[in-house]
């Protein structure tokens, strides 16, 4: 099985991104490395915008994660209400 | 009377407007006419509305968020600079790592934007074009944030102002130049191939994420906002080339033996570059968060691993290098560092040997090897130099006629035995590095055969600066090559001694005394 994955930079509102993650993703994991954090999910990693309203207290664009992101690791579907990678294998 | 609202657009049928919705197809003329690059390649598309794409960021969004990020940038920037951050860097050697980094890749990012504004002309579909059209514009962007991040630094340390001037000139910036001269004069879609995904996706994500956060680790702020900021519309561009890469297997099944050709040549060439990116990693950082061999196996290993295992229902298979490049992530960072320790009168940033406490953490990661191959030859080369006699090799290295690094990297199989090949093309030698070198060269040799090699060239007399008389009596090729490549002087030699070394000293006296 691989590994689908994100990398912010750290910061306050990934920091609340981060917690969304590990919310709606069981089995998620975190690398805590020097000013980044990479989140990696078995196959398919999915962000919520919900949820993420719900941590940072105020209205969120799935796009303003380009501000924070670093990079990523498999396919890529976006919506507005979901951020989503996987892996087909 | 209810007034009727209408729905907001999502964002699929938003984007779909936004690209499509705006193009068309032309009629007073053929539209093979107008697009008539994406044919000669051999390969057959049928439909180019079966084009995703992966990040829906219409034009309004992309202006927003990338205005942003640059405000963002500016500000750390400004800050740093203004607090004196070059100060507040682990130790002076740092600096030789931005020498290296931001010497050689400003150049390549301005052909990366170059390249893609080719493809947002040559591409029939309106997806491609415009996706391509906004990784032209992030990659000037990431030319100039480069610059304006190392010209802090070039006001107070040596041998950084003249990298524009030495991109096309100078021994161990060819890999890098080969690298975007062979995908920018290749076909559309081999380019896709060569940038979008080898160089995006598995040189990027060395370079701008575990050495970048390594950079942070130092007290780099300036490198890193540079380096993250990049990386974040990199993300985007990764997509992007995985898009063209299915959008080609998809479209028609005499797809896959020209793509499965391009993904094993270009991974090699990825593989190749990344030799250097690796020795920043282990020997330049003063302070590391990981070695190059545990990077490459997270984001080349893992990574890569799961995207071929995703591509395998389309028939492809990991590239053929792939078993060569796990035995070497052993042996290329240490190769490569004692090639430039070997060469400090040719490099405009220094080098030295690491401290024992390094070389421990070098035995610790690399367990297999370092101490049974390297260990010994940096001793000895440190022995050599605190007995006054510091290795300066002055001849011309022989480089590989594709990749253009010089031939250092061992036979496979056998690190004490140096590999080299050879082809012949119309009655002339030319060596390669590797069996997958050669394989790119006996594939292509009419393209090869133009590669430019300071080395070769300094030796033929064809690199010599203004004003040099190649016909005086006593002339001696190469002879000039300092001056060729506009070294400044104060930049050459080893970290030890340096007027760098000794102004990193004196500042940071200053900065905390008064």
């Amino acid at each position: 099985m691989s590994n689908a994955f994100i990398a912010f930079q750290k910061n306050d509102d990934s920091r609340c991104i981060v917690e969304a993650i590990l919310e709606d993703n069981p089995g998620a994991m975190v690398v805590d490395q020097p000013s980044m954090v990479k989140i990696d999910v078995p196959n398919r990693l999915v962000i919520k915008r919900e949820t993420v309203e719900e941590k940072m207290g105020r209205s969120f664009d799935l796009q303003e994660l380009q501000l924070h992101l670093i990079t990523i690791s498999g396919h890529l579907d976006e919506t507005d209400d979901e951020f989503t990678l996987s892996w087909n294998s | 009377m209810d007034m009727k609202i209408a729905k907001k657009l999502g964002l699929k049928e938003r984007y779909a407007l936004m690209t499509r919705d705006l193009a068309w197809d032309t009629t007073y003329q053929k539209m093979e006419d107008v697009f008539p690059q994406t044919s000669y390649e051999g390969i057959k598309i049928h439909d180019w509305d079966k084009w995703e794409d992966p990040f829906r960021l219409t034009m309004d969004a992309y202006w927003k968020y990338q205005s942003e990020k640059e405000r963002k940038l500016y500000a750390i920037l400004d800050g740093f600079n203004q607090n004196n951050g070059h100060l507040s860097v682990t130790d002076a050697r740092y600096i030789n790592v931005l020498k290296l980094f931001l010497g050689s890749t400003p150049p390549l990012e301005l052909m990366a934007a170059r390249g893609f504004s080719m493809m947002g002309r040559q591409m029939n579909g309106a997806g491609p074009r415009v996706a391509c059209q906004m990784q032209a514009v992030d990659e000037y962007r990431h030319f100039q944030t480069q610059i304006h991040s190392i010209s802090n630094y070039n006001k107070y340390y040596n041998g950084m102002d003249e990298f524009a001037h030495q991109q096309s000139r100078m021994w161990y910036l060819s890999d890098g130049k080969s690298f975007f001269d062979d995908a920018i004069t290749a076909g559309p879609f081999e380019f896709m191939v060569a940038i979008g995904f080898a160089f995006e996706y598995v040189l990027t994500n060395i370079l701008f994420v575990p050495f970048i956060s390594g950079a942070a680790y130092n007290g780099d702020m300036a490198a890193m906002t540079v380096g993250f900021s990049a990386q974040s519309d990199e993300a985007r561009h990764m997509t992007l080339g995985l898009e063209c890469i299915k959008f080609m297997l998809e479209q028609d099944p005499d797809n896959l033996p020209i793509v499965q050709r391009w993904i094993d040549k270009w991974t090699w060439r990825g593989t190749r570059k990344l030799a250097s990116v690796g020795m920043m990693m282990d020997y330049m950082l003063p302070k590391r968060i990981m070695s190059f061999k545990e990077a490459w196996e997270m984001y080349v290993e893992e990574n890569g691993g799961s995207l071929f295992k995703d591509l395998a229902r389309y028939g492809i298979t990991i590239p053929k290098c792939f078993g060569q490049t796990i035995e070497e992530k052993e042996h290329v960072t240490h190769q490569s560092w004692i090639g430039f320790y070997m060469k400090p009168e040719a490099t405009p940033f220094h080098t030295w040997i690491p401290s024992p406490d390094e070389m421990d953490w070098l035995s610790e990661k690399y367990p297999n090897t370092f101490d049974q191959y390297y260990r010994p030859v940096l001793e000895y080369l440190d022995q050599q130099e605190k007995a006054g006699n510091r290795y300066n090799n002055k001849t011309q290295p022989m480089n590989c006629q594709v990749c253009v690094s010089t031939m250092k990297f061992n036979e496979p199989g056998d690190p004490m035995e140096m590999c080299f090949r050879e082809s012949t093309y119309k009655g002339e030698k030319f060596h390669t590095c590797s069996d997958h070198c050669k394989e790119i060269f006996d594939n292509e040799p009419e393209k090869y055969v133009q590669t430019f090699i300071s080395s070769h060239q300094g030796l033929q007399g064809n690199c010599e600066p203004d004003g040099a008389d190649v016909n005086a009596a006593d002339f001696k090729p190469g002879q000039n090559m300092l001056d060729y490549w506009k070294l400044d002087k104060r930049a050459l030699g080893d970290f030890n001694g340096s007027e760098d070394q000794a102004n990193f000293a004196k500042w940071r006296e200053q900065a905390t005394k008064n």
